[in-house]
């Protein structure tokens, strides 16, 4: 299991999901990854997408208008 | 023929493509959602900047779709290939700087290169005749088959026993007699199919899905081509065109200032990019400065950020002033009473 990253602060929607989206195509089965977006819409898109992919968001936070959203890959890609 | 015939479903969001992609769905064909991210579209998390809007739902309509449907939803970044039916459209413009006939050949132009790489079959989309007046009519839809390429795979499940029999008509994988007619204005046949598939909750059209529709901001898209000598343009300069008031009191530079609290902290992202003002002294916006400005230019900008801040009526107002790498500086400003700011300053 791998850890990424992604830093999708200061993008307006779609853009924090699709730089998921395809940062998620380089991730294998069980790796994590942890987006940081400030949209406030990321909080419902991202996960939306998840479900959508078949990907599982572990964890999501909000502190001082950030949110970071981490998300455990799945086969189904 | 195909074991098991894919389509892939222009989702834009909206009720129309919804449908299309219930129709299919429900005649056993496998479909994937497919939607476009050119720079230009509405969203409500645009809209979600600003404070008078926060209460609109604050999701992404084409994902949302996607779920209620069951269906993946492939979101594509096409900014950069969509520059060139933005700049030069074929078939010219709409009411505004709207391309609404290049650019629905360009998405299922895009769609075709989809479906042949991930061999799926055919192309779904909303369309119904006659609903728009550039790129939905009788004599125009031959024109988005044949030149994005899909030809007669490309199928509008809304309008389709109006139009010729499609390849996947033809080849008996979809039914043409559970298609649909819909045809003109009216939205009522498509409100009756939602109520018949028991959908209550979708995105209504609210002068459509586009910014290049919007006479204002078509006004300084036109504004930034005209000063730049040129219709080129990056993201970033699409997506500040969405937000706060913009005014340009010089040729050379505009002033992007933000109207409220959401604005200002959209606008703080760019501070690295642009000489930025900030009112000290009182509450006020966050501003960027696009284009060049000597000192005595700054002084005025600072002045008019002065104007729409809660200092407006003092005799001085302090900003601080950022410019590109540079340390900030603050100045002590007379804001510009309303007299001082011509209308023409507004784009």
């Amino acid at each position: 299991m791998t850890r990424h990253t992604l830093d999708a602060r200061y993008l307006l929607c779609p853009l924090p999901v699709i730089r998921t989206q395809n940062k998620m195509k380089d991730l294998s089965m069980g790796d994590l990854l942890m987006v940081t977006c400030t949209d406030p819409g990321a909080i419902n898109d991202i996960p939306a997408w998840c479900r959508i992919n078949g990907h599982k968001v572990i964890h999501t936070a909000t502190v001082d208008k950030e949110i970071t959203i981490t998300i455990e890959a799945s086969q189904n890609k | 023929m195909p074991g098991n015939p894919k389509a892939v479903a222009l989702i834009s969001g909206g009720l129309d493509s919804m449908l299309a992609a219930k129709v299919i769905l429900e005649q056993g064909i496998h479909v994937e959602g497919i939607n476009f991210f050119t720079g230009f579209c509405v969203e409500g998390h645009t809209h979600a900047i600003r404070k008078q809007d926060r209460m609109r739902a604050k999701r992404n309509n084409a994902l949302w779709v996607a779920e209620q449907l069951g269906i993946k939803l492939h979101i594509i970044d096409v900014i950069d290939d969509y520059k060139d039916i933005v700049i030069n459209p074929k078939h010219g413009y709409g009411a505004h700087l709207n391309p609404c006939l290049d650019c629905k050949g360009f998405m299922v132009k895009q769609a075709k290169l989809w479906m042949d790489e991930h061999r799926f079959d055919f192309i779904i989309t909303g369309e119904v005749m006659g609903q728009r007046p550039m790129s939905q009519r009788k004599n125009t839809m031959p024109i988005v088959a044949r030149e994005s390429g899909a030809n007669d795979r490309l199928l509008r499940p809304l309008c389709a026993r109006l139009l010729a029999p499609t390849h996947p008509e033809r080849m008996g994988w979809v039914n043409r007699d559970q298609l649909c007619n819909f045809s003109g204005r009216s939205r009522k046949p498509q409100m009756a199919l939602a109520q018949h598939y028991g959908f209550k909750d979708y995105a209504q059209p609210a002068g459509g899905c586009c910014f290049l529709t919007n006479e204002h901001y078509a006004s300084k898209l036109a504004d930034l081509w005209q000063m730049r000598h040129n219709k080129e343009y990056e993201l970033d300069d699409i997506m500040l065109l969405k937000v706060g008031r913009h005014l340009r009191p010089r040729p050379h530079f505009k002033l992007i200032i933000g109207r409220e609290e959401g604005e200002n902290n959209f606008l703080e992202g760019y501070r690295r990019q642009y000489t930025h003002f900030r009112t000290l002294s009182h509450q006020g916006p966050t501003a960027l400065l696009d284009g060049t400005a000597d000192s005595a230019d700054i002084r005025l900008a600072a002045q008019l950020v002065a104007r729409f801040s809660q200092g407006r009526k003092s005799r001085s107002v302090q900003v601080c002033v950022t410019e590109k790498n540079s340390t900030p500086q603050t100045l002590d400003v007379v804001p510009l009473s309303n007299n001082d700011i011509p209308a023409g300053w507004y784009i």
